[in-house]
């Protein structure tokens, strides 16, 4: 129900713009320093733990490269940028919207005419639909740089090997893939939050329940749309 | 005018209204009174529509609210300005922008003429110099009066008042009682203030209703509260042994008179 008043018509465009602006700014700018530092120890890790998995065997080590990347774009990258992105931001949307609602701003807008879900939730999920994309894309090729550092660095691997495997078996549709994720992801994460926010009723403890629930839940659907993606498109 | 024909409401099995049959009038600060958990707060938020009655109607001039679908609903609510007890101002606004924030979204006024508004309701309600403010820079009765001037800047027909004089100190509590009270002469609108608070019923008191356990016990206006000998009345006015005692004093000394 909450959806449906949701994507009504906005009364102002022009409202809904720079609160989507606002909120871009806030979800993309603000989480971009966390997705990167989580992105790049990843891909170090997938490397590093791939290394001594291929040690001693006779897969060439040049493979490392080519799993970093695939590994990253097809799981890591969506995924886990989308499941940090559920504790980030959709605690804190949940959290805001449940604090509107207890402090009765959303009272207030209802009052004056305003459709809250509409004003509330539908600049959240635009702005989440177009800056989590980008981000996981950031994030991807952040843990592939961060696969190079771990192994070009420590002398693991040269240079050329590296490259050589993340440029080997590419394939077009794991990007599709990837980014059909991280819409499906950032669009649970926002609904989840939001909709755990805009109903919660009592004081603050109810407030910070609604927010773990906004996280528990959406990181639930996260793995089982994870799941559902995986089986339907590969 | 505002008038509700038998309103009842019930949580479960609770019954909070049992039928409230009144009027409120335009032009007139009007008053729901009572003690707390009577029901009062429930009646203002059925009559602005934030919570649907049981049974019942209200009628906003001839329009019956209850029977409108939420679209309908929003078109009266332009109509309507609300002051809440927390004055439930926006946090990350300034109160510039707060003030500024129903003419972005219903109006189609140049910049100029927003900010024109925007000062006139910000003097209209004595403040000045404090635009950029956010509201956890003011003081309560700031926000209180920014609370006004938000609720006044669409020119509403209705306004309503959730306790304005809860957590102010009675002298900034008569200062808001008296705005309110200017503002409904001033502008002829229909102003409902929900209200436990003994100054404002007899200082702006012009059609007092009062809610006893979820039923209309009384109505009248400030000049016949201290003359009416209902029990219900006169309990809730004199609750306080310092009152009583006050009250039996003077009715000894004009009986000896």
């Amino acid at each position: 129900m909450m959806m449906g008043t949701a994507l009504a018509r906005p009364e102002r465009t022009y409202m809904y713009y720079r609160e989507t602006t606002r909120q871009m700014n806030d979800i993309g700018v603000g989480s971009l320093v966390i997705v990167i530092l989580i992105s790049l120890f990843i891909g170090a890790v997938t490397a590093v733990q791939f290394s001594y998995q291929l040690d001693g065997t006779l897969v060439p080590l040049y493979y490392i490269g080519y799993i970093v990347r695939d590994s990253t774009i097809i799981e890591l990258a969506p995924t886990i940028t989308c499941l940090v992105l559920a504790g980030k931001v959709g605690s804190n949307m949940s959290s805001e919207i449940g604090g509107m609602r207890q402090k009765e701003h959303i009272d207030a807008m209802e009052i004056m005419g305003v459709n809250t879900a509409g004003y509330l939730v539908l600049p959240k999920i635009i702005a989440a639909l177009v800056v989590i994309p980008l981000l996981v894309a950031i994030a991807a090729f952040v843990s592939i740089v961060g696969g190079y550092l771990a192994m070009v660095l420590t002398g693991s691997l040269s240079d050329n090997d590296y490259i050589m495997g993340v440029r080997s078996f590419f394939q077009e549709y794991n990007v599709f893939m990837m980014f059909v994720k991280a819409v499906v992801f950032a669009f649970i994460l926002t609904s989840v939050s939001c909709y755990q926010g805009y109903y919660v009723k009592g004081g603050s403890i109810e407030l910070g329940k609604a927010s773990t629930n906004a996280v528990v839940f959406s990181d639930i659907l996260i793995l089982l749309a994870d799941y559902l993606i995986a089986s339907v498109l590969t | 005018m505002i008038r509700t024909i038998d309103i009842h409401k019930s949580f479960g099995d609770q019954q909070v209204l049992k039928g409230i049959t009144t009027e409120f009038f335009p032009g007139k600060t009007n008053l729901i009174i009572g003690r707390s958990g009577a029901g009062k707060t429930v009646l203002l938020k059925i009559l602005v529509g934030l919570v649907s009655p049981t049974s019942g109607d209200i009628f906003y001039g001839d329009v019956n609210f209850s029977q409108l679908n939420k679209k309908e609903m929003r078109t009266i609510r332009m109509k309507v300005g609300m002051l809440f007890q927390g004055s439930a101002l926006f946090d990350s606004m300034t109160v510039e922008e707060n003030i500024r924030f129903p003419l972005d979204m219903f109006t189609h006024m140049t910049w100029k003429e927003k900010a024109m508004q925007v000062d006139s309701c910000l003097e209209r309600v004595s403040l000045g110099q404090v635009h950029k403010k956010y509201p956890s820079e003011v003081s309560g009765g700031m926000q209180k009066r920014v609370g006004i001037a938000r609720a006044i800047v669409l020119n509403p027909e209705y306004l309503f008042c959730d306790e304005p004089n809860s957590g102010l100190d009675p002298k900034t509590a008569i200062v808001i009682d008296e705005l309110i009270r200017d503002i409904t002469i001033d502008k002829n609108i229909t102003t409902v203030i929900n209200t436990h608070d003994m100054n404002s019923v007899m200082e702006i008191g012009d059609n007092i209703v009062l809610v006893h356990e979820g039923r209309l016990a009384w109505r009248g206006d400030k000049s016949q509260v201290l003359e009416s000998t209902d029990e219900t009345l006169q309990q809730f006015i004199f609750a306080s042994p310092f009152l009583q005692r006050l009250r039996a004093s003077a009715l000894e000394r004009s009986q000896e008179g």
